[in-house]
């Protein structure tokens, strides 16, 4: 079990209100994501709901009973920091016995939780080292491993992946993923980094400035992004947003367009323009094209194999049933 | 080339270390010699370096003439209880000024500080009438209490800054993972704070063990530890140089070598691994 819900929870540090009054509802069993740009108060939400900081109003229910003041260690949630966090006086064997010792676990039960834990994650033989002897990706594994075999009913992920290096972090996400498919308790996951959240999430929270931008799932944010920020924010490269007079005759004030969705051609189409940059990555090819009014640069993905310079002219045809439409106040207009 | 410049810098850094460590140990290194010195050698002009008639008079003569054991114990209680009972409390008022600070907690700290600058002199009147009025006047627990308010703010202080190298989340995480306030204060901030918590006790014991001022103002015969003992020896009766060297020998001998083993203690306490 694992549901959690906030009531109208904010928070305010002094007399800055970090997030104001804010509902949300986490199934049991669900991965969520919570992303934004840095100071968004994402991090801020964890630890509220962590119980590492004090709500100045509202409420937190985690399965059905309130907990809006019963103190981190009573919470049964599990949380895995940036920094890892390990405790450096102590092996990896007894970092991950911690939480066992703290709740007062038979040791043959912990030794059977720990072997279990250290199998599945790879750390079997480091047991009986220190954290300051593993590198990042295996203390990484001693962070969640300690976090396991407590069986909390939620797991807290804190930009976990921020500090390995980018291949590391990309069989770090698959390992977390993984580990939720087995496991099946629900897992909130803090990231800045929008390929994360699409790649992991069951539900996506968009924040910024401590406001819920949108909630949904993965496909729903790319696909109906409720407004500019989100359109802007959700895919990589992000959306094209155009303004002015190519919007209007398209029927909205500004309109998005996905880098994917153009039809490119070297000949004809609705926009012309140059290409600046190409950045080549062998299977696509991301474009930046200057000179279409309303939109400077514009990002295109083509194919790879399609061979083209900087200096080209291109033509560009963005395809109708793929386009964005937002309001004067940015929201999507259907 | 480069290579001949760096070795010979190192041997007169060398030297020059040991030149002044040399010269801070001098005095220390003349009183146990002149220790060993008959009375006449002692105060002999020009003085007498190392050719002089070793003896072990002085010694015979302090220790048949008052009762070292008893001086030693003194010492030990005071400087010991009164590290002990200000750990105690500086512990958890470090905890709470390093991780919940609030809005005052650097003007509480130098506040702390600012009765260092107290001259001691100017509160001894008062702190005498209250011991008599609370009969603790030449009692070991009106010292160790005493000792113990004097060293606290320096305690705190230090303990303050070790603390403060510790991460906050290292912290989070143990309350994360059910650990209560006293659990999360014993398994894991003094594991990590040991080296820290180590040399703050050597320092506060040896303030303590050389106090001088409130341990001859505050007692008499049962509870003058050491500093007494020395005082006892530059006295009206003449200058006994050897004597009062012999006496003082006896009574920095413990610390010396508290500080030398402790000091090998500490070295290895600085090469704790850190996380990150």
């Amino acid at each position: 079990m694992g549901q959690i819900k906030l009531n109208q929870v904010s928070k305010s540090f002094g007399d800055v209100e970090v997030i104001p009054p804010l509902d949300l509802t986490i199934e049991d069993g669900e991965f969520t994501v919570f992303v934004g740009p840095s100071g968004c108060g994402k991090s801020t939400l964890l630890r509220l709901i962590a119980g590492l900081e004090d709500i100045t109003s509202g409420h937190i229910e985690i399965d059905g009973t309130d907990a809006t003041h019963v103190p981190p260690a009573k919470r049964g949630l599990a949380m895995v920091f940036q920094s890892y966090a390990l405790y450096p006086h102590m092996s990896v064997r007894k970092n991950i016995a911690f939480p066992m010792k703290m709740a007062g676990l038979p040791v043959d039960e912990q030794n059977r939780r720990i072997e279990a834990a250290a199998k599945a994650l790879n750390l079997t033989d480091y047991l009986d080292r220190r954290p300051g002897q593993l590198s990042g990706g295996q203390r990484q594994r001693v962070a969640i491993g300690r976090a396991i075999v407590r069986e909390p009913s939620a797991f807290l992920f804190d930009e976990p992946l921020s500090n390995l290096d980018a291949a590391l972090r990309v069989g770090m996400r698959l390992e977390i993923s993984e580990l939720h498919k087995r496991l099946a308790t629900t897992m909130i996951y803090v990231t800045h980094d929008q390929v994360e959240a699409m790649t992991m999430a069951d539900k996506i929270v968009v924040l910024r400035a401590g406001h819920i931008e949108q909630v949904g799932s993965p496909l729903e944010l790319y696909y109906k992004p409720r407004n500019e920020f989100v359109a802007g924010f959700i895919g990589s490269p992000k959306m094209n947003l155009i303004k002015g007079a190519e919007a209007e005759a398209r029927g909205a004030p500004t309109i998005g367009i996905r880098p994917e969705h153009f039809d490119v051609s070297t000949t004809e189409g609705a926009w012309e323009g140059t290409i600046g940059v190409a950045e080549h990555l062998g299977s696509d090819t991301f474009l930046h094209v200057h000179g279409v009014a309303g939109c400077d640069p514009m990002t295109v993905r083509v194919d790879g194999e399609l061979s083209v310079r900087h200096g080209d002219r291109i033509f560009l045809t963005p395809q109708a049933d793929k386009l964005h439409r937002f309001d004067a106040q940015g929201l999507r207009v259907e | 080339m480069a290579r001949a410049v760096t070795r010979q810098r190192k041997i007169v850094n060398t030297a020059l270390a040991w030149g002044i460590g040399f010269l801070i140990f001098f005095p220390i290194l003349w009183t146990i010699l002149t220790s060993f010195k008959t009375e006449a050698q002692a105060i002999a002009d020009p003085p007498i370096f190392l050719g002089f008639d070793w003896t072990l008079a002085n010694y015979e003569a302090v220790l048949e003439r008052s009762n070292y054991g008893r001086f030693l114990w003194n010492s030990i209680v005071i400087a010991g209880g009164s590290t002990i009972l200000g750990i105690m409390i500086a512990v958890p008022a470090a905890w709470s000024m390093a991780f919940v600070p609030g809005k005052r907690t650097k003007d509480i700290l130098l506040w702390m500080l600012s009765t260092k600058m107290l001259p001691a002199v100017g509160v001894l009147y008062p702190i005498y009438l209250l011991c008599i009025q609370f009969g603790v006047l030449d009692s070991k627990i009106a010292l160790v209490i005493i000792l113990m308010l004097i060293n606290l703010p320096i305690i705190v202080w230090m303990l303050y800054t070790y603390f403060r190298e510790i991460p906050g989340e290292i912290l989070e995480a143990a309350r994360m993972d059910g650990a209560s306030l006293r659990e999360e204060v014993l398994y894991v901030l003094t594991p990590m704070a040991v080296p820290g918590i180590a040399s703050t006790l050597l320092l506060n014991f040896i303030l303590a063990w050389n106090e001088a001022f409130w341990t001859l103002n505050l007692t008499a015969a049962k509870a003058a530890p050491l500093t007494a003992f020395i005082a006892s020896y530059s006295s009206p009766e003449g200058l006994f140089y050897a004597k009062l060297s012999a006496a003082s020998t006896m009574a920095i001998a413990p610390i010396l070598i508290l500080g030398w083993f402790s000091q090998k203690q500490l070295v290895s306490g600085l090469t704790f691994g850190a996380v990150k």
